[in-house]
């Protein structure tokens, strides 16, 4: 098997386009490391240490990678995302890498826990100041197509930043996910009644549903 | 007798044509029920009913692929992962949008009857008579007694559960246990007794949930997910509660696949003798005979079956000859309200995921109150704490953070409005005969929209529903109002009006076609007015008095 039948063979297991063929060509190392089109196995590795500085472990409960929401984010990536957003999130992989170069002079997987959370919480500085900005973007979108029946505001493709992407991922994926669910929050299938009023006192966790 | 011949025919499965179908049986009809879509049987084929959040892999997002494949289901919630399969196909089903309409769709046994909001209300009095009142429409040929009787009948056999609050403008049932407002919730309706003095009430919904164990069914178990199907059969759908009673008779034949395309109408006889039936998996065509046939197809079906039947006699379609037949398309609209937080009750929390809220019942141009619009809504609504995901925009990284956002965080309550659309006869739908659908049957098209005073209304809506949540107590109030179009209440009421007179209605008191009596329609095509309280109940209550009329009539061989 040639390399272009691997990867149109990735393309048609995923159901889904060669978007990530150039990507695919020039950025992986071996066709066994690609995980989907857009991601490869060291990009859910990646992402998974991300995920566990947004969410670590603590006593509590266990952290973001332990629910393995890096592979979490790369199947919401690949398949919910639109091309733009993809775009931004995959070249937010690269940025977050030479951010913490440039700061640390080693890449994200070799700084130690203290350090990337420094850069982590720097980073979410910078997303919230950015997400500002792109809630006015989305406001003026939506006035400029006012009374458009057909306008839908959460269609309109206005960048966001990378971080603010990984952020939203790795809280919607750690929270759901049964290690989530069940340790950090509380969950119960099937309550059988209802209580209205419910004693609670501080450090009693949330329902996860 | 071919084998294609009943005593009655059934079109569609929802919420009215599974009550047509039990109360056909039940009253020994030998009844067949056509379903233009795919089975779906109870329990077993509610395969997503039993998961975990964690075992979807876009934990009930939507793909962009679903995205493409539903260009009018992504406009709204009901695109998701988790019931995708219960929701029409809009590229097999496609329809032309003159106006905006969001038109969701269940194209399965048991309809929407598997999904819905399960919200259960009577209608009073004054809601039959406003249009007579205020010169809207025409007028209904009933008026509360006429319904009284079945919508307890429609009650006790549903199991709605619900308060007995004692109040006019929402008259009580006979109601199962209510389920129990939260102490936040509690809170407000007791501020609303001293604000408002019986003025404006706020009370707990009434839902087709059942809290007692009922004809076989589990009693509730606050899953709160409700619309991938209840393996607990714990609320009122057509397999659940209908289906179950009819198939119980002997006499019930369910065939899925079978798009009616026409009622076959006998020009000698003025009467229905049956249908046209297309196989939508083999594309064949069928007939089936009856002495009667329940058209509940849901509202712009319903009527999209007429406007193809009898089109010899009348061109556009049996009904037609009042020129209402497809007009005064009617929905609730709704996306218009308010919210905000509440302080205090840190000490309080709750447990079960009740799947109802509270209601607060119609007070607008009753009791002396006028606006500068007629008619008027209710609202919906809740109070809950928040969780992790309210706390994404403030939200920092590290330990600290992911353990403070695991506990539960400051109350909110939450209110949405439904209001009353006016019967418009230039709100209609229509055939357009240039588009076709999967198996070639020409589409409806839509050119209904909210007009000046549901605008007005909802100016109301949005600026009500913050005053009382302000007056409740109720902090950083935020008002939203969105989407003014038809459709997305996807309560789908009109285009086959009752009335009192066939020059300006499409059916009588009974829901039997004037041009042929033995076909009812008895789906919320019939609706003359819309009111604002959720409209499913009233379709069962008028199914049933239709179904025993039908009935007796045929014993007095007057159809």
């Amino acid at each position: 098997m040639n390399r272009r039948d691997a990867i149109s063979r990735v393309a048609l297991i995923m159901g889904g386009t060669v978007l990530g063929a150039e990507y695919f060509l020039s950025g992986c190392k071996s066709p066994n490391s690609q995980v989907s089109d857009l991601f490869s196995a060291d990009n859910i590795a990646f992402l998974n240490e991300v995920a566990d500085t947004i969410l670590p472990t603590t006593a509590g409960s266990p952290g973001a990678k332990a629910a393995n929401v890096g592979k979490f984010m790369a199947v919401m990536v690949q398949d919910c995302y639109k091309a733009f957003d993809q775009k931004t999130f995959l070249e937010g992989i690269t940025k977050l890498d030479e951010a913490s170069k440039k700061q640390f002079n080693s890449k994200f997987m070799d700084i130690t826990a203290a350090q990337r959370t420094e850069l982590l919480v720097a980073l979410d500085k910078e997303q919230k100041e950015f997400t500002k900005e792109r809630e006015k973007l989305v406001d003026a979108d939506k006035l400029k197509h006012k009374g458009e029946p057909f306008y839908f505001a959460n269609e309109a493709e206005i960048p966001n930043h990378y971080f603010r992407l990984m952020k939203e991922l790795t809280l919607l994926g750690y929270f759901t996910s049964e290690i989530g669910a069940t340790k950090a929050l509380r969950y119960i299938a099937v309550p059988g009644h209802y209580d209205g009023n419910l004693p609670y006192k501080k450090g009693d966790k949330a329902w996860a549903t | 007798m071919s084998a294609n011949t009943y005593d009655a025919i059934v079109i569609g499965s929802g919420i009215s044509g599974g009550w047509a179908a039990k109360e056909l049986t039940e009253k020994g009809l030998k009844t067949i029920m056509l379903e233009r879509g795919r089975n779906i049987e109870h329990i077993k084929d509610y395969v997503n009913a039993n998961k975990d959040p964690w075992e979807f892999p876009h934990r009930g997002g939507r793909t962009q692929k679903m995205i493409e494949d539903y260009p009018v289901l992504k406009r709204d919630y009901p695109l998701n992962e988790t019931n995708l399969d219960y929701w029409a196909n809009d590229k097999e089903s496609p329809y032309v949008e003159k106006k905006r309409f969001d038109w969701f769709r269940g194209y399965h046994v048991g309809g929407r009857s598997l999904m819905w909001g399960r919200q259960s209300y009577r209608w009073a009095d004054f809601n039959f008579e406003e249009n007579l009142k205020d010169g809207i429409g025409v007028d209904w040929p009933i008026r509360y007694k006429d319904l009284e009787q079945w919508y307890g009948y429609a009650e006790r056999f549903a199991g709605i559960s619900g308060n007995k609050d004692g109040l006019a403008v929402l008259p009580d049932g006979d109601f199962m246990p209510p389920m129990d407002m939260n102490i936040v919730e509690k809170d407000v309706a007791k501020r609303f007794k001293d604000i408002y003095k019986g003025a404006r009430n706020f009370v707990i919904g009434r839902t087709a949930n059942i809290t007692v164990p009922h004809n076989n069914r589990t009693n509730c178990q606050y899953r709160n997910k409700c619309w991938l199907g209840c393996p607990f059969g714990a609320y009122f759908s057509t397999q659940s509660a209908t289906l179950p009673a009819a198939m119980a008779t002997g006499k019930l034949t369910v065939r899925p696949w079978s798009i009616v395309t026409k009622i076959l109408y006998d020009k000698d006889t003025k009467k229905a003798k049956g249908v046209e039936v297309l196989d939508a998996e083999t594309n064949q065509t069928y007939e089936f005979f009856a002495k009667i046939v329940f058209v509940n197809a849901s509202a712009f079906n319903s009527t999209w079956i007429l406007m193809n039947s009898a089109t010899d006699i009348w061109p556009d379609g049996l009904g037609s000859s009042s020129g209402e037949l497809g007009h005064n398309v009617m929905d609730h609209h709704l996306n218009v309200g308010a919210g905000g937080t509440v302080e205090g009750f840190e000490d309080k929390y709750y447990f079960g995921r009740r799947a109802n809220g509270i209601y607060i019942p119609r007070y607008r141009n009753m009791n002396g109150d006028k606006r500068d619009y007629i008619r008027g809504f209710g609202y919906q609504g809740g109070a809950s704490r928040d969780g992790w995901g309210k706390q994404v925009a403030e939200m920092n990284i590290g330990g600290e953070f992911k353990d403070a956002i695991t506990e539960p965080g400051t109350w909110s309550m939450g209110i949405g409005g439904f209001g009353e659309t006016l019967p418009y006869h230039e709100n209609r739908i229509y055939l357009d005969k240039t588009v076709k659908d999967k198996w070639g049957l020409p589409v409806l098209a839509f050119d209904a929209e909210l007009k000046d005073n549901e605008l007005k209304m909802r100016k109301d809506m949005e600026s009500d529903a913050k005053e009382m949540l302000e007056a409740a107590g109720v902090k950083n109030v935020h008002t939203y109002s969105a989407n003014p179009y038809l459709g997305r209440g996807i309560h789908e009421m009109g285009t086959a009006r009752m009335g009192r007179d066939p020059k300006t209605s499409v059916l009588n008191g009974w829901n039997q076609v004037w041009d042929a009596k033995n076909v009812f329609v008895t789906d919320g095509a019939a609706m003359t007015s819309a009111a604002c309280q959720n409209p499913s109940l009233t379709y069962m209550a008028l199914t049933a008095r239709a179904a025993n009329y039908a009935v007796e009539e045929l014993k007095k061989n007057n159809l």
